[in-house]
């Protein structure tokens, strides 16, 4: 996802004098083409993740198109208030790029890991999230929000993730995209669960349970016409993400659903508890720690599956 | 003392005097803060920064940022004496459904260029600011003027250190030494000394002057910047509630609202 990243930037800033790309000291691998082709745009703020903030902010208050880079907690959290007050408050032309969404950095540790990230930024006024699910949606994104007036956050994986959709789509600020058609249940994804949801979509197959799968990159705004839809009709909605229980997409598809007047549909939210991990582990041990694996998710579509057919028998 | 220095000092009268007929009929605080910036952005509003009142975006003018947003009344009367807007809009400060709140905002008000309030956050800004007219080749400078509590934040010094890195030739901070912050004296909360060599030990070329001496003010904003690729930063000894013996260097007009009393005694004061 972050070579999906540089290499759409790196395009963008040749047809874009106004863009600039700021880091917080990260990049190694990743930015040195960047920075060899536009010395001049590529500004290393340091360890400073405050000043990188603001820095960029006075930037985009001067006309320019402000990337900035770093571990999503470092981005997103340390330099909390400035965001706050200097980006979403002036409604800046800035974009913050996370690398490392969810368990993505793994053995690194829970001061690494990106559990909240998606709560704190959906608090924030003006600021819109998205979190791609695949290398392909993350092109689409970065085009799109170099595109569009405003602060973005936009939550990237880390690196060698799949690519998902079967086919060409169209990437629409705040429009969920249908990756596989489906009418018992649907899973509604966020960021890279998307491989995971789409396995268990073709695992449900095999035991003839028919899953749809959406990818929801914009958790705010939020589609909620493709959930209404979805809830309608497949009358199962599954949420899905590499974040806390606490406020995540589950939570804002919640929302939407309590809020219509659908009857009757079968909820639940797959998502990390809201704890630090307990263990040192990689990314693929951390999920299964955390209910998240393939397994997992086709289990929990199956229960509601299951659920609902007695349901139907009864009546 | 030069007439025109003899019209500034008169202009900066007429800036306190509006101060405190706003902050009574408002009931409001933060006239010590507001009391202390008086001369030197009468300085910088009438003498040194290069602006238009009628085009407050023009793509060449020089910055000001007010990072002790705290002060906002005394910008409010200094921008509208210039020329920004009305002065008679004044009326509504601090009242329901105007624009005209206790920390500046962007939103609705001519000649502000950042909304502030919370500490620390406007020598950043700055710094981005100088680095894009860097960038665009424009001659236009940006100034920003930081309390000395706001010095407490960790982000001035992340900032300072950036503005040196970058050789930031074309930024100005001027700091409102008064010595007093929010709950204390600075030497007591948390001690600021050596000041000035914390400054130049960050890389800024560093002047000293009195706050409130117009032709100091003056003579050191116009050699900005002291040294070619290095930011400069004024320090001035500022007095908390300057022009009203009753409040100067007292903390409590932080905080206080004059009576009918004490508004009189400092009109009086201030004529």
């Amino acid at each position: 996802m972050r070579t999906a990243f540089i290499n759409t930037l790196m395009q963008l800033a040749g047809e874009d004098e106004r863009i600039f790309l700021l880091t917080g000291d990260l990049g190694f691998t990743v930015f040195e083409n960047f920075r060899k082709q536009y010395p001049e745009r590529f500004l290393n703020i340091g360890v400073a993740e405050q000043n990188m903030v603001g820095i960029a902010s006075g930037l985009a208050l001067s006309g320019k198109i402000v990337f900035i880079y770093s571990i999503v907690p470092f981005l997103t959290m340390r330099p909390f208030e400035q965001i706050r007050n200097d980006v979403c408050y002036h409604n800046l032309n800035m974009k913050m790029i996370g690398v490392g969404g969810g368990y993505s950095y793994g053995v690194n540790g829970p001061t690494h890991h990106a559990l909240e990230d998606i709560a704190a930024m959906k608090a924030l006024h003006n600021m819109s999230i998205i979190c791609p699910g695949d290398p392909l949606e993350v092109k689409g994104a970065v085009k799109a929000i170099a595109a569009t007036n405003g602060p973005f956050y936009l939550r990237l994986g880390k690196s060698s993730e799949p690519i998902i959709h079967p086919r060409p789509f169209l990437f629409k600020i705040g429009k969920g995209i249908m990756v596989k058609n489906g009418k018992d249940a649907t899973i509604i994804s966020t960021g890279n669960m998307l491989e995971n949801a789409m396995l268990a979509a073709n695992m449900l197959k095999q035991k003839a349970v028919d899953v749809r799968v959406i990818s929801m990159h914009t958790v705010k705004p939020l589609d909620r016409s493709i959930i209404l839809k979805a809830a309608k009709e497949t009358g199962i909605i599954v949420t899905l993400e590499e974040h806390s229980v606490m406020s995540g997409l589950g939570s804002s598809v919640a929302e939407v659903l309590t809020e219509s007047d659908i009857p009757k549909v079968l909820f639940k939210k797959i998502a990390a508890p809201d704890a630090f991990a307990k263990m040192v582990g990689s990314q693929k041990y951390l999920r299964e720690a955390a209910g998240l694996s393939v397994k997992a998710i086709a289990d929990a579509v199956i229960k509601l599956f299951n659920k609902r057919a007695k349901v139907k028998k009864k009546l | 003392m030069t007439l025109e220095i003899k019209k500034l000092k008169q202009r900066a009268a007429i800036i306190r005097r509006e101060i405190i007929k706003m902050s009574y009929r408002a009931r409001h605080g933060h006239i010590g803060s507001a009391l202390s910036t008086v001369d030197i952005l009468t300085a910088l509003y009438f003498k040194i920064l290069s602006i238009n009142p009628k085009r407050p975006k023009a793509d060449n003018r020089d910055r000001f940022i007010l990072s002790k947003g705290h002060a906002a009344s005394a910008l409010y009367v200094v921008l509208a004496q210039r020329g920004f807007f009305d002065s008679k809009l004044l009326e509504n400060y601090l009242v329901d459904g105007s624009v005209f709140a206790a920390h500046p905002s962007f939103y609705g008000i001519p000649g502000i260029e950042l909304s502030t309030g919370s500490l620390g956050h406007g020598l950043s800004v700055a710094v981005g600011m100088a680095l894009a007219a860097k960038y665009d080749k424009k001659k236009c400078r940006v100034f920003v003027i930081l309390s000395d509590g706001e010095c407490d934040e960790g982000s001035t010094w992340e900032a300072a250190m950036s503005a040196s890195q970058f050789r930031l030739d074309n930024l100005t901070v001027i700091v409102d030494y008064n010595e007093l912050q929010a709950f204390g004296k600075t030497k007591e909360v948390m001690d600021l000394e050596p000041f000035v060599d914390k400054w130049k030990s960050f890389n800024f070329s560093v002047q000293e002057v009195n706050g409130h001496n117009m032709s100091q003010i003056i003579n050191s904003l116009k050699k900005v910047p002291f040294k070619k690729g290095k930011p400069s930063v004024i320090i001035a000894h500022t007095v908390k509630g300057k022009g009203v013996s009753f409040m100067e260097n007292k903390l409590e007009w932080h905080y206080n609202v004059m009576s009918e009393k004490q508004f009189t005694l400092a009109m009086e004061e201030l004529q």
